[in-house]
């Protein structure tokens, strides 16, 4: 089973590196671009079957490591 | 006073540590990541900068999960003194010792470069050398020192006089240009500038001394 992880800043936190981004963009001549967030994509590749247990425990992933919850959201998706 | 310095892959600013608390009178011995004990009687652990585990997933984040840093944790729930600097500072965060978390520099760059650094309270065994006001003048080297803290959590910082430094001039971004934070309990300090590159007349400046020696000279005078 394969479990896919996005680790975003929450909102309200700024983002320097998706300001720069957008900054970027506009000077490359793409108008409209209101706001960019720039976060991180990981994907486990787990032993696991169960769906729901995979689930638990990549949570557990999240909280203990892959995200520091205290500046950052993240987001399970299973398959 | 008994300190102990961990050591990750990465770390470079552990030998300076070391020094830095050897010339104020400490016994110090040097910790590897691996280990799952520190050394019987330590006092004070110190965990220095540099590039723990090449900062790969985020600033200190799976050096916060290593042994070591795990019977530092244990330390310091039982009333033991901590110390972070830079990297450091980023791992007591990333253990959720101290409050907040440190994000990357506003501006985006890397910067490497002497600051103004205010001292924001003299109340605390790392500032008692001190005076509130004093503007000293330290070393910053990193990519990651925007300090990020809520709003709830930076009334209390405020309220309990938790802030121990703040710049001069806000070089990164930190949020009411916070360099450096206390716990609860006043016993661990983070910080990003480097006190440790500022104890020697070769460095330029030797504002960082009175940290290290109103470290050791609490546990001499106690």
């Amino acid at each position: 089973m394969k479990a896919r992880v996005e680790v975003m800043l929450k909102a309200g936190v700024l983002d320097p590196q998706g300001e720069a981004v957008r900054a970027a963009l506009g000077s490359l001549g793409f108008a409209g671009v209101n706001g960019v967030r720039q976060g991180k994509v990981i994907e486990l590749d787990l032993a696991e079957t169960d769906a729901a247990s995979a689930e638990a425990t990549v949570r557990q992933m999240c909280e203990k490591l892959l995200a520091n919850t205290v500046i950052e959201s993240y987001r399970i998706s299973l398959s | 006073m008994k300190a102990a310095v961990i050591v990750f892959p990465g770390s470079n600013c552990d030998r300076d540590m070391a020094e830095g608390l050897r010339k104020a009178g400490a016994d110090v011995e040097m910790v590897w990541h691996k280990d799952t004990d520190l050394p019987a009687g330590v006092d004070l652990v110190a965990v220095p900068g540099g590039f723990s585990f090449g900062d790969y997933l985020r600033c200190g984040a799976i050096a916060a999960n290593s042994p070591a840093c795990q019977a530092l944790v244990r330390h310091v729930e039982r009333g033991g003194y901590a110390l972070g600097v830079c990297n450091g500072f980023q791992v007591l965060t990333e253990t959720r010792l101290l409050p907040g978390a440190l994000m990357r520099n506003a501006g985006l760059k890397f910067l490497c470069k002497p600051v103004g650094l205010t001292v924001a309270t003299s109340d605390s065994a790392f500032t008692s050398g001190y005076n509130a006001g004093q503007v000293l003048n330290v070393p910053i080297a990193h990519h990651d020192g925007n300090y990020f803290v809520d709003d709830e959590t930076l009334a209390a910082l405020h309220g309990e006089d938790r802030i121990a430094f703040t710049y001069a001039q806000n070089p990164n971004g930190s949020r009411d240009d916070i360099a450096g934070v206390l716990s609860a309990n006043r016993r661990v300090l983070g910080m990003m500038p480097h006190p440790e590159r500022a104890i020697e007349d070769l460095h330029g400046g030797t504002d960082g001394r009175a940290l290290f020696a109103g470290l050791v000279g609490r546990f001499v005078a106690a």
